[in-house]
């Protein structure tokens, strides 16, 4: 058993390319961090900047045929693209699990909410399917799911987005992950409810110490959860360090942009700013900085070479020419 | 689900009702007097009023629909005017035996379409699914009579092993599990069986591609399942689809065929059909047409309740 000092995730050098009709494509392009138990790391990003293949990728759940994968990711000290098949099995949904970001596509619909948790619990823990019904039972009231006796023989049809999202969440936490992967997990419900589920994840990661990656495009949902958050453009990090730092002190051009672009709190009046022109195309990157076509600081360096990461101090990163003049945060 | 059963039960009434009635209309919808194919064209007016008034064609249309109704419903389908034998007897004779048929070509046919479907849709894109693909597609598109027809050249006439024509030697028109019965149907079978092979193959490969595409395939992956509980769910999702089509194609079956029928002088609904249609033999037209179609009615209730059994998402509405 490792110890606590060791990182609960460590990834080094996560490299994910995908063989399509239109030639190879990167969809990640480096990347390294590690995890501690207990911590909250926001992955943030515009769609196709590479987040959701990260988390696929931690699991191992990408298509073995489809996509070439390099690096190295450590799950408490185990690497997780040299263990069997069998083996790894045994790692998903026990000690990394997954919430999924539309739960209508990703339960089963032709079995009942309480078969999914409970045929989860009996796989890794191999109790009977009596006793993990009552499990899932306990897990239904945990994520706060109204007459939970009653849904546990519901069908996903039959129950609401948010109901559908939490017995998700209830199923991912079933055999008590020590980390859990969230992809967009809010994205796909109402505003309303949006911030219960967020709320939910919060109070549950702070009762199980559960470490969590968040995926998601969300400034606010980024700002709600995150202890640390990591900036993703075109497969790589550009940006990374704790919540308050990158929200206060955006170093790279993209995270300001991003956060100019969305709607906050006292900004009557203001016009927003979107970035201008859109991701780039992964089979097709260009040879410098990814965001320099979109960047209104470019320069020439940016365009010659990709820019190395430049450690601000311990666990403050940007990778930009410019990271050592801070950008201006535009509020 | 016992409600949506005894709904889905009470909605074949109307239907079934429908059916009697297109079959009702067919006596006036075809050309000519129905009375011609009795007596021909020559007989004298008074032979051919007579015979109006026996017939109960002297009736109001609505009378005579109730009148015909009414003796359907006591199992009595009227006689056949080429023989004078009652229909329904006939009729049963013929369905025994097409089911003979129908039985055996959905168990060839259903099998070897449903293995090769879902091979092809686990490994899409590899070689078992070109194979596949290929051998579907001349399966829905070689025509059925000319495989037969080859089939009878090359296995009986060139190389003698099977039996071509008939269900026994001898002319024998019933079935039994005798080894001749069993030589005598052997290629009628599997010349009845390539189509809906091909059409379940290929709707099964479909099916078992979407489904293996859909997240909760990975979100199963995602919990730790493995292959084999992962294919249980898999299957599961793909068998409401598969019980529609593999029904509809059965219905289809039950119908015999007319031109397989014919090429292997198979006595059973289809070589029933082409007989009443040349005889211009009105009566046992009505009642091989209604038969078949209160058996594709029947069938299709039997497939919503087995879909509503085994999708959940169907059981509402």
């Amino acid at each position: 058993m490792p110890d606590d000092n060791t990182p609960l995730l460590s990834v080094s050098g996560l490299t994910v390319s995908f063989r399509t009709e239109r030639g190879t494509a990167s969809a990640i392009n480096g990347v390294d961090f590690t995890l501690k138990r207990g911590e909250v790391l926001c992955l943030l990003g515009e769609s196709g900047s590479g987040k959701s293949v990260t988390l696929r990728a931690l699991m191992r759940l990408l298509p073995e045929r489809r996509s070439r994968i390099g690096g190295t990711v450590l799950l408490n000290g185990e690497d997780v693209y040299t263990l069997p098949e069998r083996r790894m099995e045994r790692l998903r949904g026990k000690a990394i699990s997954m919430v999924f970001q539309e739960p209508m596509l990703a339960l089963d619909p032709v079995y009942t909410i309480g078969h999914q948790i409970a045929e989860t619990i009996v796989r890794h823990e191999g109790v009977s399917f009596a006793d993990a019904e009552r499990r899932a039972l306990d897990l239904l009231e945990r994520v706060q799911i109204p007459s939970a006796k009653r849904r546990l023989k519901a069908y996903p049809h039959e129950m609401s987005g948010g109901m559908r999202q939490r017995a998700m969440i209830a199923l991912a936490l079933s055999c008590n992950p020590a980390l859990l992967l969230a992809d967009e997990p809010t994205t796909a419900l109402d505003a309303t409810v949006q911030m219960q589920i967020l709320l939910l994840l919060r109070q549950l990661q702070a009762e199980l110490n559960m470490a969590v990656i968040m995926v998601t495009h969300d400034m606010g949902v980024a700002a709600e959860t995150a202890d640390r958050i990591a900036v993703m453009y075109a497969g790589r990090f550009v940006e990374l360090g704790t919540a308050r730092q990158v929200l206060k002190t955006p170093q790279h051009p993209y995270t300001a942009g991003l956060m100019s672009s969305t709607v906050h709190g006292n900004m009557r009046g203001h016009a927003l700013e979107a970035i201008p022109g859109a991701p780039p195309d992964l089979t097709a990157l260009p040879p410098g900085c990814a965001y320099a076509p979109r960047c209104a600081y470019a320069e020439a360096a940016c365009t010659a070479a990709p820019p190395p990461e430049t450690w601000l101090e311990p666990g403050r990163m940007a990778r930009c020419v410019r990271a050592c003049a801070a950008v201006p945060a535009a509020v | 689900m016992f409600t949506y059963i005894l709904r889905r039960i009470l909605y074949i009434v109307p239907i079934a009702l429908g059916v009697t009635l297109l079959v009702f209309g067919l006596v006036h919808i075809a050309p000519g007097d129905p009375l011609n194919a009795v007596v021909g064209p020559d007989a004298p007016a008074e032979v051919v009023e007579q015979l109006r008034r026996a017939y109960g064609f002297d009736q109001p249309l609505p009378i005579q629909y109730l009148i015909y109704l009414g003796h359907v419903l006591t199992g009595d389908l009227g006689q056949s005017v080429a023989t004078g034998r009652p229909v329904a007897a006939d009729l049963g004779r013929a369905l025994a035996n097409t089911l003979v048929l129908s039985i055996g070509a959905a168990l060839v046919g259903f099998t070897s379409g449903t293995l090769l479907g879902a091979l092809a849709g686990w490994h899409r894109g590899g070689l078992v699914d070109r194979f596949a693909t290929i051998l579907t597609l001349i399966g829905v598109s070689v025509p059925h009579y000319w495989l037969g027809m080859v089939l009878v050249i090359v296995l009986s006439v060139e190389l003698n092993l099977l039996p071509a024509m008939g269900m026994a030697p001898g002319g024998a028109a019933g079935w039994g599990f005798t080894g001749e019965h069993l030589a005598h149907a052997v290629l009628p079978v599997i010349t009845m069986s390539v189509i809906p092979m091909g059409i379940v193959a290929r709707s099964v490969r479909a099916t078992v591609a979407d489904v293996l595409h859909q997240e909760f395939v990975q979100a199963l992956r995602a919990k730790g399942l493995g292959r084999g509980p992962v294919l249980r769910h898999v299957v599961r999702n793909v068998a409401p689809t598969v019980v529609s089509v593999l029904g509809l194609q059965f219905g289809y079956l039950l119908g015999g065929s007319i031109l397989i029928e014919t090429v292997f002088s198979w006595p059973g609904t289809g070589f029933l059909l082409n007989e009443a249609i040349f005889k211009r033999d009105i009566p046992l037209l009505q009642g091989t047409i209604l038969m078949l179609g209160l058996f594709f009615v029947l069938l299709n209730l039997l497939v919503d309740i087995a879909q509503a059994a085994l999708d959940p998402r169907m059981r509402r509405s």
